[in-house]
């Protein structure tokens, strides 16, 4: 086939070498003479290592360097309003470290301190209040583990297979795990009987940040899962990500999980903010757009083998990796596809999915060394499954943007050289 | 037995069904496991029970014990799986925060509704506005508010919605004109939020509707003509409709096997090629960078380290529009680097403002009176400019910035 030889030129130098190099030292073949690294006696083996304190605060071995956030500097016009995108190449298992967690600033991250943070909730309430941070300390929190995906994911790939990477075409998402308080128990605090009836009712959210990015969310999520959290996989948010407070909308689209968080207004409308109107909304081919397209549907995506992460080690024993997520709640089965979509077989959870969370999932195969076009599949709870890239143009066109949550296919050549490619 | 035992039993053994099949993997789950060992024993109790008709009745009651418990672990289990469970909601009996003031309310919040609810009194003329944009808002959006580089256009794409390339603007998309009047109150200029009184807005946003051309010059906008302004795009939204439309065709047993006839690639990213480079480029980047290090110390000596830090931190106004360093290019501002004792408007390829091109034509030169003054007000000391910028205020974060520009810039 043609299409072997139209891989990328960046098809990746990494990638080439490493299939010619993995071969030799990547796997445990028979060996003629036995292994120096066996049989001499290592410099780590003898030297003393590194003592305790060396690094306060730890970052990852210098080995792993290539394991960063990365941007598309072609996609905006400031790295200050602007985007990046978790290595999820690269990642396993299904927590994402908060220090390569994707970024998305509307003018740029903050240093707020916690002494200068405080909370305001306004509005229809009946005591309007002022929380400080040692204040949300004080009230009882939860711990739960959620995705934030950027509504843009995958937005780049509507009118065709574009970026070279499930970092790129993927990465704006994260999963951590959360501590902090219901958002419920705050609006309680200052009362909602002046609300009245709270069916119609929202809450307005904003950041303190100088975009003041802000966003309208109907009651009844409001008194549902949303949390005001503080902690994140066990530590203090990064700046990046809002510290010292965020919101976590779980199951909605990452735009309304306000970061700095200083004020929460309960409104009988909604505000119909710059962020609900001129930007995440979704154009359809008809001119028309939908708006309040809040959850994010089930997807799923194969990390490895991807563009990022060639198959080195050549025919033989291949895992097959992936993650799947869905904003109305569990995974509960993921298929996978090595001809295109022609046949598919159901492949194995890494553990049982939680809800709004991501789920790690496995496809654990013999591969020929034949080439393969690869394929995820996810299904949630709500029996919906994840649609192929033409069912969703078919109902929305190419121009919505947000929301692309179709089916991604790798190319996988005769030497595991990954593309992103699209299939009839 | 009783009869309530009698209705009892079934109706547990339903409930445990049915937890086995919510939670298929009760056994990993405490709260699931305590379940578990409670219906073993509820089960004994029962088979003590029919056998020995004196303790009947004791083992009666300790039946409807653990079943009373073991409800309530289900109630538990279903609300959140396991032992966990909500925190709790008391209705303000934690009594913490304080009672928000009149005037922070009044500071904070300031969001405009979509039926002009929130805009405070004021008012602005198109002209006014033409002024207050070409100098705070053009650099990013054009004198026009075509749009400039990368940034948003904000005028004109009427009837492109349906188009391949849809041209969203504030004329040819946004619903309404509070989105507009809220917006730019709030978060503009981008690098000076909060800075505009309402006056300006008014008048700001009066200039982006005449260039949208959906008023006349001789328009006030103010908070009284606010709702008389008809947005062309007011009825192009609709509700999210996803249930009715996808989720109805999407919830469906899926295709395993023949799903297609044929299939072919039919797109390679490849082809497009605008991935950002990657591998290779960053590893030569890691493995040189111990070696200047030695060098650049050597240049930080010479000026504070902790004011070349404090510059950094200043410089963050600047870096929406500037860059400086060994990749720096012309942005939204010319690159910076070596500045001091660069010929004012000077760098190739940037398009200056006329008195940036007067000042070269003089052979001006950057120094640090020049850039202070400059600095200090920027409209004032280059009257014209186009950098919407309104300046620093404090000598030493000029200083900083200044001791921060030339350390990078000289690497």
């Amino acid at each position: 086939m043609d299409e072997f030889a139209k891989t990328s030129r960046r098809a990746f130098l990494r990638g080439s070498a490493a299939v010619a190099a993995g071969t030799v030292a990547g796997q445990a073949a028979a060996q003629g003479a036995p292994d120096p690294a066996i049989t001499e006696l290592q410099d780590w083996a003898s030297y003393l290592g590194v003592g305790v304190d060396e690094t306060p605060y730890g970052l990852p071995i210098k080995f792993e360097t290539d394991v960063v956030r990365r941007s598309v500097p072609w996609l905006t016009a400031s790295p200050i309003s602007s985007i990046n995108f978790t290595p999820i190449h690269a990642l396993e298992g299904t927590i994402t470290p908060q220090g390569c967690a994707f970024e998305r600033h509307h003018s740029g991250a903050i240093e707020l301190t916690k002494d200068d943070y405080r909370l305001m909730i306004n509005g229809l309430v009946d005591r309007p209040l002022v929380f400080t941070y040692a204040d949300l300390e004080r009230l009882p929190r939860e711990n739960h583990v959620y995705f934030c995906e950027c509504a843009a994911n995958t937005g780049m790939e509507w009118a065709g297979a574009q970026l070279n990477g499930a970092q790129f075409t993927h990465g704006m998402i994260h999963n951590m795990e959360y501590a902090g308080v219901p958002l419920r128990t705050l609006l309680a605090e200052a009362g909602l009987d002046a609300a009245g009836d709270l069916a119609d009712k929202w809450v307005y959210v904003e950041g303190a940040d100088a975009s003041s990015n802000g966003r309208s969310i109907p009651m009844e999520k409001a008194l549902d899962d949303v949390l005001v959290a503080f902690k994140a996989n066990g530590e203090a948010l990064r700046m990046e990500h809002g510290y010292p407070v965020r919101l976590v909308v779980p199951g909605w689209e990452g735009n309304m999980w306000i970061k700095w968080i200083r004020r929460i207004e309960v409104t009988d409308a909604a505000v119909e903010s710059r962020e609900e109107t001129s930007k995440y909304t979704d154009l359809h081919e008809d001119g028309v757009a939908r708006k309040w397209t809040w959850v994010m549907d089930a997807k799923s995506v194969i990390t490895s083998p991807s563009p990022q992460m060639p198959i080195t080690h050549g025919p033989g024993p291949l895992v097959v990796s992936g993650l799947a997520w869905s904003g109305h709640g569990k995974i509960t089965r993921v298929d996978v596809s090595i001809d295109g979509g022609v046949t598919w077989e159901t492949a194995r959870l890494g553990k049982q999915g939680d809800t709004k969370a991501l789920t790690r999932f496995y496809f654990d195969m013999e591969w020929d060394g034949s080439p393969m076009l690869m394929q995820a599949r996810a299904m949630d709870d709500t029996g919906y499954v994840q649609p192929t890239k033409d069912q969703l143009r078919e109902m929305r066109g190419e121009n919505s943007v947000y929301h692309n949550n179709c089916i991604q296919t790798w190319f996988v050549n005769e030497e595991g050289v990954a593309e992103n490619v699209e299939v009839s | 037995m009783s009869k309530s035992l009698n209705l009892f039993l079934p109706a547990l053994g339903g409930t445990a069904l049915l937890l086995g099949g919510a939670y298929g993997f009760m056994s990993r789950d405490y709260g699931a496991k305590t379940i578990e060992s409670l219906e073993i024993r509820v089960e004994q109790s029962t088979a003590s029970a029919a056998s020995a008709v004196e303790s009947a009745r004791a083992a009666e009651a300790e039946i409807e014990r653990l079943a009373a418990e073991r409800d309530e672990l289900q109630v538990i289990a279903a609300a959140g799986g396991g032992l966990t469970q909500p925190a709790p909601v008391a209705e303000a009996v934690y009594g913490l925060g304080r009672e928000a003031l009149p005037e922070e309310i009044a500071a904070w919040d300031v969001d405009v509704l979509p039926d002009g609810r929130g805009l405070p009194v004021g008012s602005g003329d198109v002209w006014t506005g033409e002024e207050i944009f070409v100098a705070q808002c053009a650099s990013c959006h054009g004198d026009f508010a075509e749009g400039s580089g990368n940034w948003p256009v904000l005028a004109g794409g009427f009837g492109t919605l349906a188009d391949e390339d849809p041209v969203k603007t504030i004329g040819s998309y946004w619903p309404y004109l509070s989105t507009s009047w809220d917006y730019i109150n709030r978060s503009m200029p981008f690098g000076a939020a909060g800075t505009l009184s309402a006056d300006d807005t008014y008048a700001i946003v009066a200039y982006i509707l005449y260039s949208n051309d959906l008023i006349d010059d001789d328009f006030v906008l103010s908070n009284e003509t606010f709702m008389d302004v008809e947005m062309p795009n007011a009825d192009g939204f609709v509700l999210d409709d996803r249930a009715d439309s996808e989720y109805t065709v999407w919830r469906t047993e899926p295709c395993m096997a023949d799903c297609k006839d044929s299939v072919e690639i039919t797109m390679h990213a490849s082809v497009v090629d605008v991935t950002p480079e990657e591998e290779g480029e960053e590893e030569a980047a890691v493995e040189t960078e111990a070696a200047p290090a030695g060098d650049a110390d050597v240049v930080e000596a010479a000026v504070d380290p902790a004011l070349i830090d404090a510059g950094k931190g200043v410089f963050r106004q600047c870096q929406a529009c500037h860059e400086v360093g060994a990749d720096a290019t012309n942005r939204t501002g010319p690159h910076l680097n070596a500045l001091l004792g660069r010929t004012i408007g000077s760098v190739d390829g940037f398009r200056y403002s006329n008195v940036f091109g007067a000042a070269q034509d003089a052979g001006d030169v950057w120094t640090t009176e020049a850039l202070e003054a400059f600095l200090t007000d920027p409209r004032g000391a280059m009257s014209g400019t186009k950098m919407a910028y309104r300046g620093l205020s404090d000598p030493a974060d000029i200083e900083a910035v200044l001791a921060y520009i030339e350390s990078i810039g000289a690497e």
